[in-house]
């Protein structure tokens, strides 16, 4: 089933166990140029995602990991069409959604629902706990066949169970100002949760939060994929918190999946040399444990001029003739775990002798 | 030189810190953001400060160095470098004699504060003849040893700070830091705003800068696995207050503060087994109108009535390691 799809002429996915398929997407963004720069030159293609393919299953959070400006992002916006793709298809519960017409996506959007990043900014303070999670209700009263305001508080007083404001009652009435970070992005989910989901994109939920507390938006995402069987796609930089919360995990590279796995073994086992160059470069909160490692120079080229072969081949401490040239395909190595890697046997094999050296 | 002083100062911290105050006043009243702060460095050691947001680990590091906004005032306590108190300095003294010369920074989002105008080389160049008197060319070659030593090539001393990445740019932050030979840096969040493949190659310069430098580091950052990675010493921040202090080690592996404990465990390793994570419930106490006792009790889960109505102080809690909590000997991870 997954290995079809990483193929170029993919099949609408058939199975019911996937509520997402992304197949091949791209995106291009042109950049602006000013009056006089049009005059000398082409605009320039940012090539932000780049032909990136992978499936989301019921119930499961799926992650996809990678650092800035690598297409994650645009990613979640084009799988909800909030950005038009500028090719491949997406199909939500087998059917191909990417060019659906205004009513259809009027129907679809409940269904696919996103969590920002910043609450702070997300949420309208100058309505109620209550009306931020009401809202979407309203907006979709046709759809969602309701028709007592008792019935709405009593859908937004199940929301915010789900998501810990409890006594909903208490916290109804509040506004944002008057909640912490993690109580407004609680308020976020709740609200796309009343319209009764399948899927919800959450875009770095937790990054603007502090530690402490971060376990408070997370496990209520744990809990929604886990008791309502909601999927989850989980957009985040931070792979220590992806392989304590995700499922499976794709790490991007400049617009491309270079790795996709179950997430505790891709993250115990990284094939890609970036994946390896990620993982070694993140400290651990122990210090008697290993210590952070630089495996890859430089940084991350633009995504305006990918470099041709394998896009990683410029920093790569592998690279061969080959890399340079060819770009490599995902392909399944075992289980479920894909790399994007001609030489990944040698990575693997040098990167597990180097870890337990010391620098 | 360093050799010929060290013995005679060994018996005496680098920098002592005692029970330093810092409010900010505000129409509401004083904001209590440093309170009751005491912990000391040695020369090459590395001592970690952290802490969350608005915990005040950054008004310390303002605090050290004198460079508190209006609004800020010093109410009490010491900070003694090799013996000398410099908060009885004037503006004069401190710019000429300790910022830079002897304690530097590197500051969040520093990076963003070149001036965009100037070559970098240049702007690293003038901050040593502000302090120092040398001829130009001196100072240059100075400036391009530096670049080298902190990894950006030479001919790159004639670039503007837009033709550099954001690694680059932290970089010669660095190298501007370490221009007057300090002996201690400062380094508020030095990492926060870089992706992670940049921040490890920032982390391991620093690390080798230090140890070859034996320079002291105050380490300030609300990442626990930075704190692990770099620091000796740890000193946990609360509410304006060390709430735990002592070796990294034991810091992490007995930790004795109900705050510290709780961190671990909402604090993901990428090296463990899959767990869940724990949240501690609540926020951050309001720091105008601090709680009477203890300031992390309101979110504290072993709380009794003593720690609501009686601040605890920092105190022992096994050799070498304090803890600001009635019960730390019942506490354990």
């Amino acid at each position: 089933m997954t290995e079809a799809l990483l193929t170029e002429e993919t099949p609408v996915s058939s199975s019911d166990n996937v509520i997402l398929s992304i197949v091949d997407l791209k995106k291009v963004f042109i950049a602006k140029l000013g009056f006089f720069a049009s005059l000398r030159r082409s605009p320039n293609r940012i090539r932000a995602v780049d032909g990136v393919s992978f499936e989301i299953r019921r119930g499961e959070i799926f992650g996809l990991a990678g650092e800035s400006g690598c297409g994650k992002t645009t990613v979640a916006r084009t799988a909800l069409r909030l950005v038009e793709p500028t090719s491949g298809q997406i199909i939500f519960k087998g059917k191909d959604v990417t060019h659906v017409s205004r009513n259809e996506e009027a129907r679809l959007r409940p269904k696919m629902q996103i969590v920002f990043q910043d609450p702070y900014e997300s949420i309208n303070s100058r309505f109620s706990v209550f009306d931020v999670v009401a809202e979407g209700i309203r907006i979709n009263k046709g759809l969602l066949d309701v028709r007592s305001d008792a019935q709405i508080s009593d859908m937004v007083e199940k929301a915010m169970n789900v998501v810990q404001l409890i006594p909903p009652s208490q916290f109804m009435p509040r506004f944002p100002h008057e909640l912490s970070g993690g109580q407004r992005q609680r308020v976020a989910i709740a609200r796309a949760l009343i319209l009764q989901p399948e899927l919800i994109i959450m875009d770095e939920p937790v990054s603007m939060l502090d530690v402490s507390i971060r376990a408070e938006v997370l496990n209520v995402m744990i809990k929604l994929s886990q008791e309502f069987g909601i999927s989850i796609l989980f957009i985040t930089h931070d792979l220590a918190l992806a392989k304590h919360v995700t499922d499976r995990l794709a790490i991007m590279y400049l617009g491309k999946i270079v790795e996709m796995g179950q997430s505790a073994e891709l993250i115990d086992n990284p094939l890609h040399p970036y994946a390896q160059a990620l993982i070694a470069a993140i400290p651990v909160p122990d210090p008697d444990g290993r210590k952070v490692k630089v495996f890859a120079g430089g940084e991350v080229p633009s995504a305006i001029s990918i470099p041709p072969g394998c896009r990683f081949h410029t920093r790569c401490p592998y690279v061969k003739e080959l890399c340079k040239t060819a770009e490599p395909e995902l392909r399944l190595i075992s289980g479920e775990h894909y790399v994007a890697c001609h030489y990944y046997e040698e990575a693997s094999a040098a990167y597990k002798n180097s870890r337990y050296s010391s620098n | 030189m360093q050799e010929i002083s060290q013995g005679k100062i060994s018996k005496m911290p680098l920098l002592e810190v005692k029970d330093l105050q810092m409010y900010f006043s505000t129409k509401e009243g004083p904001v209590h953001a440093v309170d009751s702060i005491s912990f000391s460095l040695e020369k090459g050691e590395v001592i970690g400060l952290a802490g969350e947001s608005g915990s005040g680990k950054t008004s310390i590091a303002i605090t050290l160095l004198g460079l508190l906004p209006a609004n800020g005032k010093i109410i009490g306590g010491n900070v003694l470098v090799e013996n000398k108190d410099i908060t009885k300095l004037s503006e004069a003294e401190l710019s000429k004699e300790i910022r830079w010369k002897r304690i530097s920074l590197v500051s969040q989002g520093a990076m963003n504060s070149l001036n965009p105008v100037f070559r970098v080389g240049d702007q690293i160049k003038e901050s040593i003849l502000a302090h120092e008197s040398m001829d130009k060319s001196r100072a240059e070659d100075i400036v391009k040893h530096l670049l080298v030593e902190v990894g950006i090539p030479v001919d790159r001393y004639n670039s503007f700070p837009h033709e550099l990445s954001g690694g680059m740019k932290q970089r010669s932050i660095i190298a501007m830091a370490l221009a007057l030979d300090p002996e201690i840096v400062i380094a508020d969040e030095p990492t926060t705003a870089l992706d992670v493949i940049v921040q490890a190659q920032i982390l391991v310069l620093l690390r080798n800068l230090q140890k070859s430098k034996n320079m002291a580091m105050i380490l300030i950052t609300h990442d626990l696995s930075l704190v692990a990675e770099m620091c000796n010493k740890v000193a946990i921040i609360y509410a304006g207050q060390i709430v735990e202090y002592g070796p990294a080690s034991r810091i992490f592996h007995n930790p004795k503060h109900p705050y510290t404990i709780g961190l671990i465990k909402a604090f993901p390793n990428i090296e463990g087994k899959r767990t869940r994570l724990l949240s501690i419930s609540g926020s951050p106490p309001d720091l105008i109108h601090p709680p009477q006792g203890c300031r992390f009790a309101p979110r504290c889960p072993y709380a009794t009535a003593k720690c609501t109505s009686e601040m605890p102080l920092l105190e022992s809690a096994e050799p070498n390691h304090d803890a600001r909590c009635w019960y730390a000997s019942e506490m354990h991870l």
